[in-house]
Order: structure tokens, then sequence, then C-alpha cells
């Protein structure tokens, strides 16, 4: 498609008029962002883009409040740029998708939070919908809709905030988002338990979050993967490894605990500094899967002592190469060859539920396998009541999570 | 005494058919489970709000999820309104019921049916109190967060209904945050799980929508809950201000620095006074407003973490400061915190409010909050969670005294408004209930409120869940019984 094809709006109203044409046309759109995570869902039917890329700026932000809003196409780089400035981030650590998916293009603060964008440290920090006070959006039939605020707590109304955290651009394009931000830790530092297989490591990771230390984030790291963690930096086959972030004094006595329980676990390394921080970002970026082919990857999210009983009962069957984070509630899993889509929504099914997303596939795939975890009829059947009131002609991105919605 | 709050009128057919009605909701569940005379019904006029009574047509208890669906199938067969209900604790009137109105009470469905610690997890029933999971997981190490002042009464069902917050929720969020999971019955009687022990759900985020929906979107029978390894230590600090503006500032100060403590509680003069005169905690008496920092962690921890504040709360003047020395002071400390709204009552009668605001808006709204108390000739006590913004000023009248009484609701009102207009909002944990209903177009516009009801009626077609709360009577929806108009046309006049 060539770039005459896309509308990119300079504001809301804008926004409303482009879609309220369509609605009344009953054209689909495509809504984006940056338009890094495409190939992330079913691929849309439609000839017209909708690009928010241009509705860009931040439009409040006080770091004393905790508290940014900002149009929904600033680039994420942006954002991060000005939180770093006073020293502060986004909590929630959210994935750039772009290596993954071999994607380019600038991610925008309104793609992260339209496709629920978290990283590692979620177990502590929540996902991105936990940190969307506010959104204003405009919803299928053209109308200016906000959600939420700008403060920290705010029961007033439905919280419409959460359903647009991760519908993708479904229900609505967001034009404004309103988010907490909070300060960077002064420290963070890692533990690595080297040695554990994938049932060990649970448990390992299971007692660290027993413990009062806030681990704020928890991964498990494969033999078959942990050379392309941290530069390879990580020796001694398999790592379990361990967040501990905030004041530095606090950091230190927590560190002394924490390595005290471990050490009768298996051999322990302290990483620290631009080693610890690379480390992470590797994890939330899925690094070892971005290979640049095509390979089916997963993101399977499951009670945290499941996931490794899933990845044994998968390798029994197929080619599958896998590591955790969440505390080893969400599993990456790369697939050798196909998606075996039937296969890990089973075996998912039968570990006491979870989801599966089919995060990387070729358009072929995701067109004729559910990209998201297909939902008993009852919420299915809600889903698309829910839809339905947000964008009745159903012109919003149609298919993008599920066929015919 | 006349009523601000208008309740739906009462669907006279419905009444007429009572005894028709008592004898079908015998057949759907055990006569244990069934209230009907007029004086076992009186518990069940009002919640928390207790300016606002309306007896219900009947109660039902029910001890299993499959009763909820039956009673709520009968209901929405026959357009019988419904009022969800934990343990009446609602500050906004969300369980007030209606004369056309069955009650449905989830106090019977109180056992913690599993504690998965590797996977820190419950997984308990609506009728669960608040503190009893905490208390369940105690000895191994463990708690479940939002911790609301009514915490010794409070349902989970009812904290998920409302979105409880708590104290501490600056650091471990409020009960969106920490739900997992829930398994709801639908208007219609069907009954889905949405969530589970896994982080997040599948699908659009019901959970999030659930949440903080008062009710009008099903009834919740079971939770599952996310529990958090309990800090080593704990230690609330008082730090004496001699104005609120200086402790405003401390407050605005020590999080700039990038310290977030896991509580910071306001006090102003009249709190502290109220609060001490109950539970003897030790606050300082020659101050004008108070905070209460509380740390967490190690010693080591508690002692650096605490060294900072206090060198900041030093520039802006602090008057007294007092660390708890041992587990009964800071039981004391908190103890007097959480009576705050108890305590008040027991010198006058009250109504709270509840906005939030932007941190920056907090000195600003305080000034203005005791102009426009000042106006009406009424008194205040201010008592709120300073490091989220969320504001509770307790407005003290004399409820037999009926001018009084619209003139403290009128201030509230206006306090609301200021709320909003400083950027923030109506309710920042106690919920819209019938307290804000009116209030509702003060903060949303009608394009967004039409949104929100649209969503509404896809969860409640015929309305019966809670139908007097959270929106606005007039322009309704056109979803409602007996309005037949288009969804989306908001111009309707219910």
């Amino acid at each position: 498609m060539s770039t005459t094809d896309i509308q990119y709006p300079g504001s809301e109203e804008e926004i409303a008029r482009i879609v309220l044409e369509a609605s009344e046309a009953r054209r689909p759109i495509e809504v984006r962002g940056g338009g890094t995570r495409l190939d992330l869902g079913r691929p849309v039917q439609s000839s017209s883009v909708l690009s928010v890329a241009r509705l860009s700026g931040i439009t409040n932000y006080d770091p004393s409040e905790l508290v940014m809003a900002a149009r929904a196409g600033t680039p994420l780089a942006e954002i991060e740029a000005a939180l770093a400035q006073n020293n502060q981030m986004l909590t929630f650590e959210p994935m750039d998708h772009r290596p993954l998916l071999a994607a380019s293009g600038e991610p925008t603060i309104g793609g992260v939070f339209a496709g629920n964008v978290s990283g590692p440290r979620r177990i502590s920090a929540g996902a991105a919908r936990d940190n969307l006070l506010g959104v204003r959006f405009v919803n299928g039939s053209g109308e200016i809709v906000k959600s939420g605020g700008r403060v920290m707590k705010n029961v007033t109304g439905l919280d419409l905030v959460k359903l647009m955290a991760g519908s993708w651009g479904t229900l609505g394009v967001l034009s404004e988002v309103i988010f907490k931000v909070l300060p960077r830790p002064e420290t963070a530092v890692t533990i690595a338990v080297s040695g554990l297989n994938d049932a060990e490591a649970a448990e390992a990771m299971a007692a660290a979050l027993a413990m009062s230390v806030e681990v704020s984030g928890a991964a498990h790291l494969p033999e078959s993967v942990i050379n392309k963690f941290a530069g390879g930096s990580l020796k001694g086959g398999p790592a379990t490894v361990l967040r501990l972030e905030g004041l530095t004094p606090s950091v230190e006595v927590r560190t002394g605990r924490l390595v005290a329980e471990m050490s009768r676990r298996g051999t322990i390394s302290v990483l620290e500094g631009d080693v610890s921080a690379g480390l992470w970002r590797d994890i939330r970026d899925v690094t070892p899967f971005a290979d640049g082919t095509s390979k089916p990857v997963w993101k399977v999210s499951v009670a945290p002592s499941a996931g490794h009983q899933l990845v044994a009962a998968l390798r029994l069957k197929t080619g599958v190469d896998a590591f955790y984070d969440w505390q080893g509630g969400l599993v990456w899993l790369r697939m050798e060859a196909d998606s075996e889509a039937d296969l890990v929504r089973q075996y998912l099914k039968a570990l006491g539920g979870g989801h599966a997303t089919l995060v990387r596939a070729d358009a072929a795939t995701r067109a004729s396998v559910p990209v998201f975890e297909p939902q008993p009829k009852p919420l299915e059947a809600l889903a698309r009541r829910i839809k339905d009131q947000f964008d009745p002609a159903g012109v919003l991105n149609p298919g993008r999570m599920t066929v015919g919605m | 005494m006349s009523e601000l709050i208008a309740f739906l009128e009462p669907d006279r057919a419905v009444i007429d058919r009572r005894p028709a009605i008592i004898a079908d909701l015998a057949g759907l569940l055990p006569d244990s489970c069934l209230i009907t005379e007029e004086r076992e019904l009186v518990p069940f006029d009002t919640d928390a709000f207790v300016s606002y009574r309306r007896m219900p047509l009947a109660v039902v208890l029910p001890e299993t999820t499959a009763q909820v669906a039956a009673v709520l199938k009968y209901c929405n067969d026959n357009a019988i309104p419904v009022i969800p209900r934990g343990a009446g604790t609602s500050l906004s009137g969300g369980a007030i019921p209606q004369e056309d109105a069955i009650v449905i009470g989830v106090s019977k469905l109180n056992r913690i049916l599993e504690v998965d610690f590797p996977n820190r997890a419950a997984v308990v029933q609506a009728g669960v109190t608040n503190i009893s999971i905490s208390q369940a997981v105690d000895a191994d190490g463990f708690f479940y967060a939002p911790d609301p002042s009514s915490q010794l009464a409070c349902t989970i069902g009812g904290n998920i209904g409302m979105n409880s917050g708590g104290a501490h929720c600056l650091k471990y969020g409020v009960t969106t945050n920490n739900l997992l999971g829930v398994k709801m019955v639908m208007f219609d009687g069907s009954i889905v799980e949405i969530g589970g022990k896994a982080l997040d759900a599948a699908g659009y985020d019901l959970l999030g929508l659930i949440c903080g929906s008062e009710g009008q979107l099903g009834i919740v029978t079971e939770a599952t809950v996310r529990l958090i390894a309990k800090p080593e230590g704990a230690r609330p600090v008082l730090f004496g201000f001699e104005s609120s503006v200086a402790a405003g500032a401390c407050v605005t100060d020590i999080i700039g620095a990038g310290i977030i403590p896991v509580a910071i509680e306001f006090m102003d003069k009249p709190a502290i006074e109220i609060c001490e005169a109950f539970a003897h905690a030790g606050y300082p008496m020659d101050v004008e407003a108070l905070l209460i920092v509380e740390v967490e962690g190690s010693d080591a921890e508690m002692d650096a973490m605490l060294e900072r504040i206090i060198e900041i709360a030093r520039k802006h003047g602090v008057k007294t400061i007092k660390e708890s020395q041992s587990a009964t002071e800071a039981a004391l400390i908190w103890k007097g915190r959480k009576s705050a709204f108890g305590a008040t009552g027991r010198i006058a009668d009250y109504i709270c409010m509840d906005g939030t605001v932007p941190l920056g808006q907090l000195s600003h709204v305080l000034e203005k909050t005791s102009e426009i108390i000042d106006r009406y000739g009424l008194r205040v006590a201010n008592v709120f969670h300073a490091g989220d913004g969320n504001m509770h000023p307790l407005i003290l009248f004399d409820a037999n005294d009926p001018e009084e009484s619209l003139k403290a609701e009128m201030a509230g009102n206006d306090i609301l408004k200021l709320c909003v207009d400083a950027g923030g909002c109506l309710t920042g944990e106690h919920g819209v209930g019938i307290e804000k209903r009116d209030l509702m177009r003060h903060q949303y516009s009608d394009a967004d409120l039409a949104q929100q009801m649209r969503v509404r009626a896809a969860f409640d077609p015929k309305w019966i869940l809670n139908p007097s709360k959270v929106f606005p009577l007039d322009r309704r929806n056109g979803s409602q019984p007996g309005n037949q108009s288009a969804a989306g046309d908001d111009r309707t006049a219910a």
C-alpha cells in the first residue's frame, strides 16, 4: 500500500470526521499508531488506513504529580526521554515488538496502550492497563468520548479506560492517553541462580516472590537460549534471574537476604548496572526469538507454576524452544515449524486455563489460526455486544482480534 | 425530611405482585435464605449512606452460585429490579434498595475456597470479608493488599463492585489491580468465568470493566485475588505541621524526590482531635495538620527511607516527628486513622466526600473547601489519602435539623464540583451510588455517559441491576424498560 492511502489526522475532530464518514459508508478502516505491531493480530480487511502518528505531543506533565498526558501518536521514545530527564519512567516497561516482528517505525504511546503492552515489571507494577488513568477516543460512530482522568484513584462511572487498553483499536481510536509514571529506582541489581531446570526454577521463583524482598522481575532462561541474553555474559547453564530495585541501602539489604535463600538452590552471581539493565531489556523484547525468521512465536499467560508443565508437555509432541518471565506465568514459545495452535491451547486448558496469543506468524497463518485465545461462547457473545456498543457499523479494525468483530 | 436525591418511581405492578413473587422465590431457595418480614427487612433498608432509606420487596441470601443464578433469571424474566449487596458498608448509597426490588445479599457465600501460595492467589466466595483473606494467609507471610477502612466488615464482592481502595494503595494499587478473576452471574442467570490464576485474561478487559461497576453488570459470586508477600516490618511515623499548606507541600516533595512510601495520610486539626479522643493514638494536639507516613521493609531499609523523608519534612518546618516504637503503637496510629469516620459519627452526623484531585491541587482544594464550608456555616474535618490525592472531607451537621442536612448535601456537591474543576474526579474509591449520580454530568459529557450506558446495556438489557445508581435518571439510554428508542440516543427522558 502506498503512503497516499493513509490518512494522518492532526486533531481529534479530524479523526471524528474520518470515522463518521467511514461509519456512514460502512467502510472499514485500519487504525494504527506507529505501525510497529501491524503484524500482531489478524490481518485487517481494509483499504483505508487511519494513523494517529501526527497527533503527537505531551499535553500535561508535572513530575511531582506522577502523571503524564500525551496525544496518542506521541512516539514512545519522546515520552521516555521526557521522563528520563526527570528521573522517572513508565513502570510497566512496555515491550518493543520491532526486533521480534522485524518491524520498523516508531512505537507510539497510543499503540502501547491499545495493545496493553507490558514487560517484566508487570509482576510488581501491573500491566499497561493498570497504569492507564484516562483516555480520550473516537468511537465507531465518530463521537468523541472521554473516560477516567488524571488522578490515580477514580471510580467515577464504568471503567472504559480498562476496556480500551488491549482492545487493539477495535472499540475506538485513542486520541489522548493519561497514565501513571513513577520515579526510576535508584539502584537495580539482578541475582542470577544458575543450574536449575525449569521445574526447579519455578519453585525458586515462587520462593523468591514469597519473600518480603519485593522482586520486580522474575524470569527463567533455559540453557538453549541463555547465550542470547545480555550479550552472552551469563555462564554456567540455565539461569533463573531475579531483579531487586529501589533505594540503594534497601536493595543492599534485600540482596543479602535473597542471595542467602537462593544460594541453597544454585550458583549465584549478581549483575549490576548496564549488564542487569540489558538483560531485562532482552527479556522484555524476547531477544532470543528475534531471529529474523517468521517461525511462530506464542505468548502464553498461565498460572506461574504451570508454565513449565506446559512446555514439558509440548516438548514431547513438537519442536519448541521456550523461556519464562513473570515468575513463570508468561511463557514465550518459538515453534520449530507449525504453530500447533490446537495443541498449545488444549494443553493450556488441561493445565487450568490461561491464554495464548500468536504474537508472530506469517499472514496466512494469522488469517487461519485464531491469533488471540478464542473465548468461551457466552464471553464471546458479550464481547460482540460490547463491540456493537462502541462501533455499531463495525468499521474499526474489523477482524483484528476475532473473525467478524 | 426533604430529599435531594430521587429514586426511580417504584413499579406499582411489581409491588402489587409481592405475595406471588415471594412464593416464587420460596421455590428457588431454602426458607432460611429468604427474608420477607418487615422487621427483618429493616437492616437492609440502607447502607452506610444512612440519610436515604428504602424498604426492599424482599431479601434473598443465597448459599450457592446456582441460587444466585436462579433468582437473577427469575427477576430478569419478570422485570423485577435487583440490588446486589455485600456487607452494606457503601458510603455512596450503592446498596440502598427500592420498594420494588429484591436484594441479593452475598453474606452466606462466605468461604475461602482455595489458597495457592506458589501462584500467589486465593479463590474466595464473594461474601468473604476483606480482612479475613489477609488473616487466612498471614501465618504464611502473605496478605491481600487493598485495605478499605471498613475492612473488618466489607466483603470482597462489595470491594469488586466499588473497586475499593484503602490507605496502602499508593504502593499496592486498588481492587482492580489485585483482582485476577471472577465467577459472575449475568442478568439472565448464565454463569461466566473471567480470568483466573494467570496475570492477564484473554480478550477485552472485562475484569477491569466489572471491577467498580457498582453491581450493574452482574453479580460476582467468586473471586480470584492476588496475594502479596508481607513486608518484614512496617512503621508509621507522625509528622505534625503548622499549616495544611506546609503538609501538602511536604507530600509533593516526598513523591517528587522519588520516594513512594506505602501510605501518606493527611489529617487536619479537627480530624486529629476527633480521632485522638477516640483512639488515644498519641497524635500531636498542637499542630494544624498531621501526616501519617508509613514505610516498610527491614529495620535498615525503613531507617534509610525515613532519614530521607525526615530531611524533606524538616525543609517544610515540621514541628513534631513521632515514630512508632512498637507494633502496639503502630496499630494505635492506624486505629485512629481508620476509625476516623466512626469517631466522627460519635460527635456529629457527617457525610464523607471522596473526590480525588491531582497532587499539585491539594492545597488549593483544601483552601476552597473551607471557603465552601464557611459559606454554608458548617464544620469540616479533613482526613485523606494524600499520596494519591483522594480527599475525604467529613462535613459535620445535625441530621435532626432538616435545613442543615440539606446544606450539608449542597456543600458536599459544591466540593465535588470543585474537585472535578481542579482536574480531578467525583469519587476516588467510594463509588457514585446514588450520592454522586446527579453530579455525573459535571464530569462527563452526554456522549461520555451515553457510551457508558450503552456498555451497561450490553450486560443488562432491561436495566434490572441496581437501576437507580450511577447514571442520572433523566436522559438515560434507550435500553431501559419501557423505552424502546434506539441505543445511543441519550436525549430521551426516562
